[in-house]
């Protein structure tokens, strides 16, 4: 469709406002973090770093920085297995209540997380806890794996989808086994696909919250906690500047790579 | 590929459960849903399952331990405290005004995006831009919020030339802070929507007369409905759970999602958690089934 030089300019317009009220507010974040005052100002009175590096040593933001490597690592872990699995069946073969399953692997994300979150902490209490298993960091493993692996589903299924099964076929046909045809032909064509989920599964995980306060158990914080936890105490307000400018600044990392691995046509969250 | 493809000792078992597996496809099929649909059905479904079974449980007010006695009056207490009523409806006008928000920014971007911009790499790296944040923490976005709303934040800062002052923390600021984090699961489906239209059409349009204008409203806008009603799936069901940003940003404010972690935290009523949980549920699912037909779920 070809538009008048003002049309175009009109869209530019009203594409650069919601560009701007996207980025504006991380912006004013990563600078205020370097802000010199104690007690939030704006605008800011001096740069200093100082913040920054005692958000590096304070051992509560370690410590929950921790807890939540372990709860990404574990949960990423079971999304990959159980995900791929997933998809492999819905995309390979066809069987009775197909549909239905697909839908139920999207309802962990498409109801609200305290909704999941309420319904497995209740499930935990009324299962888990007589069987003699408390909350603690397996639960939290337990709740952020039953999203994460609609993330991998979703990655796997479209590239098993995109390459076809003729592959496999013409590997089982020159004599490979089950074995080698998985090792061989179908793992190296879902790799990126593969490394794409997990580390969206993995971001996913990390910035959990919800699921995160039904289900982890006394003692256990991750940092999303430790952040909301320190969010409403003003003597804290530097240090979780500083955390929160650095989140900013890594989560554009794997979330760049993850972007780049999965295909340039994107549009599917 | 060592000894297997040339026949060493280990082989022919190997080969044998190989070809078995080839020829007994149900049972390879079976051996890859077993574990996740135990997960998701006997993990995820069934504790959706628990919950909706305790819901109808009680509380003993005098110890606090659970009383698991079937009755409606959870629901009944939701259904007639005016107050809960309060909330259930502010809620729903968050969400309505949230999606009518992310819609109107949407839409130009989108439009911009996926029509006026030339060249593929651009058009990627606009996208990228969009999506990002997407990824970036949801707690940081929503401090973001709270330090641009905040008394003596970058709103006040803005106004005070022309000698006024932002909203401050409350229902604007909650809206806003809500609008900003769904913005992306809006602008994904519409850009779908607007690369799946054929450029045909378009000049179809153009060659029969159309201004560029009535193009947009004839045709763009009635292809993308599925496009938008996917993206409000998503703005709908996020506001509607969300207890933790009006926390945040709200001051005072209370959504339904307060009443359901109020009740799990602060009151110990699990089973009446679990019944106010069952609102959004409803929602949700209602809008599920009323907009099947519109062909949005495949834009997921």
């Amino acid at each position: 469709m070809t538009f008048s030089r003002r049309a175009k300019a009109l869209f530019g317009l009203g594409a650069g406002i919601a560009l701007a009220f996207i980025y504006a507010p991380l912006i004013v974040v990563l600078v205020n973090s370097f802000n010199v005052s104690k007690v939030f100002s704006w605008p800011p009175r001096g740069f200093t770093t100082v913040w920054w590096h005692k958000a590096l040593v304070n051992q509560g933001v370690r410590t929950a920085v921790l807890t939540s490597v372990k709860a990404g690592l574990g949960a990423t872990a079971i999304a990959l297995l159980l995900g791929s699995m997933f998809s492999v069946a819905v995309v390979r073969y066809r069987w009775f209540g197909r549909e239905a399953l697909s839908l139920v692997v999207i309802l962990p994300i498409a109801l609200p997380g305290i909704v999941t979150g309420i319904a497995l902490n209740s499930a935990f209490r009324t299962v888990l806890q007589p069987l003699g298993i408390s909350f603690g960091l397996f639960t939290v493993v337990l709740g952020h794996a039953t999203f994460c692996i609609v993330v991998v589903f979703n990655n796997v299924a479209a590239r098993l989808r995109r390459t076809g099964q003729s592959l496999q076929e013409a590997s089982m046909d020159l004599g490979a086994t089950t074995w080698q045809t998985l090792r061989f032909v179908t793992f190296p064509a879902v790799r990126s696909a593969l490394v794409a989920g997990a580390l969206l599964s993995f971001a996913l995980s990390f910035d959990e919250i919800v699921v995160t306060s039904f289900t982890a158990g006394p003692g256990i914080q991750t940092l999303p906690q430790w952040i909301f936890n320190n969010l409403f105490r003003p003597n804290q307000a530097p240090i979780v500047n500083a955390v929160a400018g650095a989140l900013i600044v890594l989560f554009i990392i794997p979330v760049y790579l993850a972007q780049r691995l999965s295909e340039p046509a994107g549009g599917r969250i | 590929m060592t000894e297997t493809s040339t026949g060493g000792k280990g082989a022919p078992a190997t080969r044998r459960l190989s070809a078995f597996l080839y020829r007994h496809d149900r049972l390879r099929l079976a051996g890859l849903l077993t574990p996740p649909i135990l997960w998701l059905v006997v993990l995820y479904i069934g504790s959706l399952g628990v919950m909706l079974v305790s819901s109808l449980w009680g509380v003993d007010s005098f110890t606090g331990s659970l009383v698991k006695k079937v009755s409606w009056s959870n629901y009944h207490t939701l259904f007639t405290e005016p107050v809960y009523r309060t909330v259930a409806l502010r809620t729903l006008g968050i969400a309505i005004s949230v999606t009518l928000i992310d819609l109107v920014l949407a839409l130009p971007l989108a439009f911009f995006i996926s029509k006026v911009v030339q060249g593929r790499r651009w058009r990627y790296a606009l996208l990228i831009m969009v999506t990002m944040p997407l990824w970036a923490s949801y707690l940081v976005k929503g401090y973001a919020w709270r330090i641009m709303f905040d008394k003596g934040g970058v709103i006040d800062w803005m106004f005070a030339p022309l000698g006024l002052h932002g909203p401050g923390l409350g229902l604007t600021a909650t809206v806003v802070a809500l609008a900003y984090l769904w913005l992306p699961y809006m602008v994904l489906p519409i850009y779908a929507g607007l690369e799946r239209l054929p450029e045909s059409l378009l000049e179809a349009s153009a060659d029969l007369g159309a201004s560029p204008l009535r193009t947009l409203r004839s045709v763009v806008f009635p292809l993308l409905v599925p496009s938008v009603v996917a993206g409000s799936i998503f703005t709908f069901s996020l506001t509607l759970g969300d207890y933790i940003m009006v926390k945040i940003v709200g001051g005072t404010t209370q959504m339904f999602a307060n009443i359901v972690y109020d009740n799990v935290g602060v009151a110990g009523n699990l089973p009446f958690a679990a019944a106010a949980a069952v609102f959004p549920i409803v929602v949700i699912l209602g809008y599920l089934l009323a907009v099947r037909r519109s062909g949005a779920l495949e834009n997921l």
